[in-house]
């Protein structure tokens, strides 16, 4: 079977959405000769007017996007660094997310924001390595985080195809994931549907975007142990709660690891969620980065700032001692 | 397209002021909730931009904005019921005074955000015009929004990529309580001029000289692309807001209250009307409001059961925030 990178299978979503739908088109900075990779071939393939380079003007380019939604085009916003989220922030959720409600249903706004390399990369420090899902699935924007590449696939496809704003979350540290694929089986992953990547009995660990990787691997050292269940909810919002339900229906103990800020994350969500549900036998856990968060700069400032393996192989310990 | 008939933009600038009357009454009586920001003595500019539009062209305006969307065309008894919250208004009852649309006339919607208007119609425009269609689009907004960067940053996408956008400046003197000579360095046109955007300084008192300017940007738009702005220079008559009553601010001298009211855009166009048709054009926008009134009165409120509906165009729903 083919191996294939997250990257490129995020590039195949985009072609085959850009050959599927007339009326989808890319916008960004740098695409045109895909300054972040994602973008490759696509312009010359499909010509500077459907893969169109913005000037740095992300506010408007944002809401010129809103505006082509409007007139009933699919555009696809590529942001080359997760922080300039927060630049558009208003952009997406006082106008994208809102027009719908606001104009009592005359409208949709399809809009598809895509964040290739959101967290952190070695070396870019404060201003570059934020991870901000969290607040766009307080604000109810279909949020993504896709792991492997067939989820990124998939997910972004259907991200393309959905009538409201989506925000497409590719973790730096996901990208450069590989994977056997099966290229025609390819297909459109379901936003709001979870996936267990690895069954278990003891605890349920419930990982967000790269993180994934790492939990399997702690599973993996753990067998001998403890019997983890990897889940991953694809999409934070809305997310997968009976899914979820379901797994801690049958562990008990629950153990999130997100690599984003404590304080009104989604990890927090999880854990009140499935305690307002679900009768768990000890505390749940969470392991974040610190609250308030910047990422420093030296190599290992950086990492000790993210979640890490060993905080979750202690979190797991805590929660099988604890009941 | 020119409507160049005296009547039509008479009764187009006396409906607007009527409308804004009566709404003011329903704003003292409780029905309207929360107040609106009257568009008393600026009539003519939406009357005489409109004049100039084809119904399938886009416009977007401002937080004071019930007479872009009358001019426009939309159904004054919807516009009132949604004033009024009521279900048969034009959003529903989910958009109220500042956020009124109607998509079938070609309004994306009265937004509140200053200088939020530009780059969603040059999105808007440019979507349907790669389409085919050889539309304009018009983004209305105040002297204030010109000290916006995202407005700025439109300008330039609009005139870099050609859209045919008319940004047209309601330059009434103040934002809020701001005067435009302690807000703005250099000058409205001078904006314009530096994306290398025509730009015209018209009365904005006289619906006529608005019209015949509006007319000559859009044929030149329509023709060749680009967009291009225009200055109107207004007074508004009343308050920024209907709460500005309770609070009393002190910031416009009465003297020049006096004068700015003296040239009165009704009657500046009714004085170019027999006075029997002025009188039969008072007469029917007489009627067409007590109706409006009427309507929207006798609506239904909408079942608080729904208050979320139309949130999400996908179909998705939201957790409810109880229990
Ligand atoms: C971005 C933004 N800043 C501030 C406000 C609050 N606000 C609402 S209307 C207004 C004044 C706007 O002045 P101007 O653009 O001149 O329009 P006018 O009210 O005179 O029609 C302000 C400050 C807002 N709605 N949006």
């Amino acid at each position: 079977m083919p191996r294939l990178s997250y990257r490129r299978a995020l590039t195949r979503a985009l072609a085959d959405e850009l050959a599927r739908d007339e009326s989808v088109f890319l916008l960004g900075e740098d695409i045109r000769v895909a300054a972040s990779n994602v973008t490759a071939g696509l312009a010359k393939r499909f010509g500077p007017d459907r893969v169109r380079d913005t000037p740095l003007s992300e506010q408007a380019f944002t809401s010129f996007a809103t505006g082509a939604a409007l007139a009933g085009m699919r555009p696809v916003v590529e942001f080359q660094i997760p922080s300039l989220l927060f630049l558009v922030f208003e952009q997406i959720v006082n106008h994208a997310h809102k027009f719908p409600l606001m104009t009592g249903g005359q409208c949709a706004v399809p809009v598809t924001y895509l964040v290739p390399g959101s967290g952190s990369r070695a070396g870019w420090a404060g201003q570059h390595s934020d991870h901000p899902y969290s607040l766009f699935a307080h604000v109810g924007v279909t949020t993504v985080v896709p792991a492997t590449p067939a989820d990124a696939y998939g997910l972004l496809v259907s991200a393309v195809r959905c009538d409201d704003p989506v925000v497409v979350f590719a973790p730096a540290g996901a990208l450069d994931v590989r994977a056997d694929v099966d290229l025609a089986a390819l297909a459109p992953v379901p936003l709001g549907r979870a996936r267990v990547h690895r069954p278990g009995d003891d605890v349920t660990v419930v990982a967000v975007g790269h993180l994934v990787h790492d939990a399997l691997a702690v599973a993996e050292e753990l067998t001998d142990q403890v019997s983890v269940e990897v889940f991953d909810p694809r999409t934070l919002y809305p997310f997968d709660w009976d899914a979820l339900a379901e797994s801690l229906r049958r562990t008990g103990r629950l153990v999130v690891v997100d690599d984003a800020n404590r304080s009104c994350g989604i990890a927090g969500e999880i854990i009140a969620t499935m305690v307002e549900r679900v009768r768990l036998v000890a505390p749940p856990r969470r392991v974040t980065r610190p609250d308030g968060a910047v990422l420093p700069f030296a190599p290992a400032l950086d990492r000790a700032v993210q979640p890490s393996r060993e905080q979750l192989r202690a979190a797991i310990g805590h929660v099988m001692k604890e009941g | 397209m020119t409507d160049a008939d005296p009547v039509r933009l008479y009764r187009a600038v006396r409906l607007i002021r009527r409308f804004e009357e009566r709404a003011i009454e329903l704003v003292r009586s409780g029905h309207v909730v929360g107040g609106i920001h009257p568009y008393l003595g600026q009539e003519g500019i939406a009357a005489g931009v409109c004049a100039a539009l084809r119904a399938d062209d886009v416009v977007a305006g401002t937080h004071r904005g019930h007479g872009h969307v009358l001019a426009k065309g939309a159904d004054p008894a919807r516009m009132m019921a949604e004033l009024c919250g009521r279900v048969t208004g034009l959003n529903a009852g989910r958009g109220g005074s500042m956020h009124a649309a109607d998509f079938a006339v070609g309004v994306l919607g009265a937004n509140a955000i200053v200088g939020a208007s530009g780059a969603i119609v040059t999105g808007a425009v440019w979507a349907r015009r790669r389409r085919g269609d050889d539309i304009v689009g018009v983004s209305f907004f105040g002297d204030g929004a010109v000290n916006e960067g995202m407005l700025l940053e439109a300008f330039n996408l609009a005139a870099l990529w050609r859209v045919p956008v008319l940004f047209v400046c309601e330059n009434n003197g103040y934002a809020t309580t701001m005067p435009v000579a302690g807000a703005v360095a250099g000058s409205i046109p001078g904006r314009a001029a530096a994306f290398g955007i025509p730009a015209a300084v018209v009365d904005g008192q006289d619906p006529e000289a608005v019209r015949d300017a509006a007319s000559a940007a859009i044929d030149r738009m329509r023709a060749c692309g680009g967009p291009e702005l225009i200055e109107a220079r207004t007074y508004r008559f009343d308050a920024h807001h209907t709460f500005e009553h309770a609070v009393r601010l002190d910031y416009r001298p009465p003297d020049e209250v006096t004068r700015g009211r003296s040239r009165d855009p009704v009657d500046i166009q009714g004085a170019r009307l027999p006075v029997e048709a002025r009188a039969g054009v008072d007469a029917e926008v007489e009627e067409v409001l007590t109706r409006a009134v009427e309507f929207a009165l006798a609506s239904a409120e909408p079942d608080p059961a729904d208050a979320l509906a139309h949130l999400y165009a996908s179909g998705l729903t939201a957790r409810t925030g109880g229990g």
